[in-house]
């Protein structure tokens, strides 16, 4: 109860994490406007959204540990955490030069769809029932058909259309997170059941 | 100087001017790339003043307080634009050169 009390509300983290993705966007969209030899020349920014993701995934576990409503977002957040952890792990391995193929990528397109994944079997209500329904199964549609992006950097790596699209994923997905309300209407439809609704 | 030579100096010429303008839009849009982001957070807190609790402190826990997403947006754009662009447009025009 004492934890429950000092605890930031769930909105809030999600607003946080969407502050970290959106982050991640302009590192990606920076790095596709200036191509990866620019983006090279200092070796601290080969590291930037790497090691930004590796830390998203990093923070992913307090949010596992401190924000069980269910079993089921306990397994949704924690394979989350892994997953970026994973994906951030491998990209700093290749820019460190530890790992050498580019079918590492596929480790973001595999984050990307496990993301997806258990946004929409942790979502319990239908799109309509409020606004957090609606964005968890947004959110969850729009990372599963993002992993394409990755999938088809892993196979061209220089592939603008696939670079452009995966740092596009990032924006829309920080959108969708900043739009959450604990409780709220989404296009005029709330639940009897959805609590008292904010603006 | 031979017409063949004056034709591959032209065409050279324009390449490097096709490049310059390149590297020109990209240096742009890496620059405006913060201050789109910052102003994006000042449209929102104009749109909707009740995101923001500092602007209505009063009976606002500590966390109510800190979670300030316009403000957020506002902050990563001025970083990004500070700490990320700036050099970056540096190595554009050093690669460039």
């Amino acid at each position: 109860m004492i934890v429950a009390g000092i605890e930031p509300e769930a909105e809030m983290v999600h607003w946080w994490f969407a502050t970290g993705i959106l982050v991640l966007g302009l590192l990606f969209l920076a790095e596709t406007i200036v191509g990866p030899e620019v983006w090279a020349r200092r070796p601290w920014r080969r590291y930037l959204w790497p090691g930004t993701m590796f830390l998203l995934g990093l923070l992913l576990w307090p949010v596992m540990a401190l924000y069980t409503n269910s079993m089921i977002h306990m397994v949704a957040h924690g394979s989350w955490a892994q997953v970026l952890m994973l994906s951030g792990g491998a990209e700093l391995g290749v820019v460190r030069g530890k790992l050498h193929s580019q079918y590492w990528r596929l480790t973001s397109a595999g984050a990307l769809l496990v993301s997806g994944t258990a946004f929409l079997v942790h979502e319990q209500n239908g799109w309509f029932f409020a606004r957090a329904a609606f964005l968890h199964h947004a959110l969850g549609w729009t990372l599963i058909l993002a992993a394409v992006f990755p999938l088809v950097q892993a196979i061209r790596p220089r592939s603008i259309v696939a670079a452009s699209g995966f740092a596009m994923t990032f924006f829309v997905v920080a959108v969708l997170l900043y739009c959450d309300r604990d409780s709220a209407a989404i296009l005029g439809h709330f639940s009897q059941f959805a609590g008292v609704p904010h603006r | 100087m031979s017409a063949d030579i004056a034709h591959e100096l032209h065409g050279e010429r324009e390449r490097e001017r096709v490049a310059t303008a390149t590297t020109s839009a990209r240096v742009r849009i890496v620059l405006a790339m913060g201050p789109a982001t910052a102003a994006a957070g000042v449209v929102w807190a104009v749109v909707q003043p009740w995101r923001l609790t500092l602007l209505h402190p009063h009976g606002q826990g500590f966390w109510w307080l800190v979670a300030e997403p316009p403000l957020y947006l506002v902050l990563v754009g001025v970083l990004f634009r500070v700490l990320i662009a700036r050099a970056l447009v540096r190595d554009m025009e050093d690669a460039g050169r």
